[in-house]
């Protein structure tokens, strides 16, 4: 969707300010945050794509206002009641007061050591890669209300194809419902004054992973 | 949904304000509660999960694997070539996930990375992201003026620098591979890891210089 996440390209936040010595966690709830997203996720509720698109659905207002784990903790308490884990009156009180469905999984101490690795995101792919290093692509220009890891600055645009990735899990279908999509994945590289206009800096390109569903033979 | 719809007019940071926190403590407690007395959670395990990211994970990974790129022109090639399959390779730098990206800074081509519509980030190899990172001055403005980020930063790089930004849009994770800096001919590795910054690693900066560490 359209949302204030897919920051890309907006002007008026202000200046990067760096932290020194800036600790992992800010405040102890911060990590539980971290920790109760990694267990929850655990359980295969939901995955990954589905939080980021859950985040996504945030206010615009309360997106921009809030921290990076209180807006975490924001997406998993609504995705929990999505999802039946929780009411919103346990949440009030606090305590549990109806009976727990049942979950695939949930993680133990030994499952914690396994946690610390990302999950491989490559698919076994259906059928032969649509473009290779070199070639000249257009992204398509969509505006879907579900989850798209296109961003909308580099919509309808003409850039080089640079890397074939492989063939990975494809998060815009995966949201929409079909678990097992999977797509093509390329490094696609832009020249700025593609993106910005004449007067971007030249000296500069910028490359997104693109699925093979983003793009056309430009 | 249930959402917090505080107004935040006057928040332009990517913080809270302080009394806004107690409530916010107060509401993962209860979060963490529920998820405990239902079975979904273990708090043991959530303890284990929080010391592994205080104290495990870090961009010190990322520095001694920078370093051995320096150090090793076979290890260096291997990296650019496959950097997963590098860094897993040799057991000393731990564990590290598919789909790692390594790109070589030079005097003519300086890379950054960023992941502007969440925030994903080479954990494996750097822990946990910055708040810089994570906030929209960095994520809205680095795709479009990676120069005047680089001046919040302190960075100048020379004109004909070409400047490339790597959108980190789907599950690839990259990892920027900085100049070494000149004079450091004969150090160790583990001499060459303390040149090595974090923000180096991301492209916002440039490793340190020999007289900025004690050797």
């Amino acid at each position: 969707m359209n949302g204030i996440h897919d920051l890309g390209g907006m002007q008026g936040f202000g200046p990067v300010v760096d932290e020194p010595d800036e600790p992992p966690f800010h405040a102890p709830w911060e990590g539980r945050v971290l920790a109760l997203q990694r267990a929850v996720l655990f359980t295969r509720t939901w995955n990954l794509d589905a939080f980021r698109y859950a985040q996504e659905r945030l206010p615009a207002s309360v997106y921009v206002a809030v921290s990076y784990y209180h807006r975490w903790f924001l997406a998993l308490a609504a995705s929990a009641i999505d999802h039946g884990l929780v009411t919103q009156a346990e949440l009030d009180a606090g305590h549990a007061k109806d009976p727990a469905r049942p979950v695939q999984r949930t993680m133990t101490l030994q499952d914690v050591e396994l946690g610390k690795i990302r999950s491989p995101f490559g698919r076994t792919p259906r059928q032969a890669a649509r473009f290779k290093p070199g070639d000249r692509v257009r992204t398509t220009n969509i505006h879907p209300m579900g989850h798209t890891r296109l961003p909308r600055y580099a919509r309808d645009k003409v850039g080089r194809v640079e890397v074939v990735h492989g063939c990975h899990a494809f998060p815009d279908a995966i949201v929409a419902g079909d678990g097992e999509a999977s797509a093509w994945l390329y490094a696609v590289v832009f020249d700025s004054r593609d993106l910005w206009g004449d007067a971007a800096d030249p000296s500069l390109t910028v490359s997104i992973d693109a699925f093979e569903p983003y793009l056309e033979p430009a | 949904m249930s959402h917090d719809d505080h107004d935040h007019h006057d928040d332009h940071h990517d913080h809270d304000h302080g009394s806004h926190l107690s409530e916010v403590q107060a509401r993962v407690r209860a979060l963490e509660s529920v998820l405990t007395e239902k079975g979904y959670v273990d708090p043991a395990v959530l303890d284990q999960i929080v010391e592994h990211f205080e104290t495990k994970v870090g961009p010190h990974v990322g520095a001694k694997i920078v370093a051995r790129a320096w150090a090793d022109p076979a290890f260096k090639a291997a990296l650019l070539a496959d950097a997963s399959h590098a860094v897993v390779a040799d057991e000393t730098f731990g564990r590290v996930g598919d789909h790692l990206v390594a790109v070589e800074n030079t005097e003519t081509q300086h890379h950054m990375v960023v992941c502007t519509l969440c925030s994903c980030y080479p954990w494996d190899v750097l822990g946990l992201p910055p708040v810089w990172y994570k906030s929209a001055p960095y994520r809205s403005r680095v795709v479009m003026d990676p120069r005047g980020v680089l001046a919040d930063f302190g960075v100048t790089l020379p004109a004909g620098t070409a400047i490339r930004v790597w959108d980190s849009t789907a599950e690839t994770r990259y990892l920027v591979l900085p100049q070494r800096p000149a004079g450091t001919d004969g150090w160790s590795e583990e001499q060459l890891a303390a040149l090595v910054t974090r923000n180096s690693m991301i492209g916002t900066g440039l490793a340190l210089q020999p007289g900025e560490v004690e050797r």
